[in-house]
């Protein structure tokens, strides 16, 4: 079992486009079966159970039961990770922009926090 | 999922025990460091009460605690307090599993409300994984890749 989302799993899972469409379409509808997944998909059942298998241990799908139905929902953690890698350097100043400018516009010291 | 119901899994993979995963998602001084400078108030016990409290005291969620077997299951009741609409959908239900795998555990965190569509959701959806990329950046090495609103200025 995969015990980290590394970025390489994660980048070769989003590489290829039947798995962002499966993406898609968990970001429209979450928590799907396999087969409401299948539905209007141009591949085999076995196609995109071997799809989600990939998306699965890239950490880029959660799977939780309920009785005998396998849900899968899609997990935005690890795309938030890849998307902090290059913008948070640019994002954190910027928070520290809007936290200079409240506190100067409500008149606070620095030491209050 | 249901027709009636909204539900968002985060999941995410930390480095650490599932004691020190508890006890972060738990300590009101440590929660500050990654979640922006808010933190919850609860006695983590099954029936106590629970709240999200902004750096400037304000409350933004309240409810209680469902379920709290240390260190491997916590379940919030959680309704929003501050904006009308969003208060207005009642409760939620957040869900925290710990899980150790190998040398990390495995942190799952199930939001659910028994609404569709529901805009209490979406909205934490955008908050959870800058939430958890912090707290995993913060256990593994000490630092957090975002930092909080409100930074010390020192």
């Amino acid at each position: 079992m995969i015990i980290d989302m590394d970025d390489d799993s994660v980048f070769r899972a989003l590489a290829d486009p039947s798995r962002r469409q499966l993406l898609d379409r968990l970001h429209a509808s979450n928590g799907q079966t396999l087969g409401e997944l299948c539905q209007n998909m141009e591949m085999s059942r076995q196609a995109v159970a071997k799809h989600l298998a990939i998306l699965e241990d890239a950490s880029l799908v959660a799977t939780q039961w309920r009785g005998r139905e396998k849900l899968h929902f899609i997990n935005p953690v690890p795309i938030n990770a890849i998307a902090e890698r290059w913008i948070s350097k640019f994002e954190a100043p910027r928070l520290n922009a809007l936290s200079n400018l409240k506190r100067t516009l409500e008149g606070e010291s620095n030491d209050q926090q | 999922m249901t027709n009636s119901e909204s539900r968002f899994v985060y999941v995410t993979y930390i480095r650490t025990t599932p004691e020190k995963l508890w006890e972060a998602l738990t300590t009101p001084e440590f929660m500050k460091r990654y979640w922006f400078g808010m933190h919850c108030e609860s006695q983590w016990t099954a029936g106590s009460s629970w709240k999200l409290v902004s750096g400037d005291g304000q409350i933004f969620d309240a409810g209680g605690i469902v379920e709290a077997e240390p260190p491997r299951r916590l379940v919030i009741r959680w309704q929003h307090q501050n904006k009308p609409e969003l208060m207005a959908e009642g409760e939620s239900q957040c869900t925290m599993e710990l899980e150790p795998v190998g040398e990390a555990v495995k942190l799952s965190i199930t939001h659910t409300i028994e609404r569709r569509p529901s805009k209490l959701i979406e909205a934490v959806s955008g908050g959870w994984p800058k939430i958890l990329s912090n707290l995993k950046s913060l256990l593994e090495t000490g630092a957090t890749v975002l930092q909080a609103p409100n930074p010390r200025q020192h």
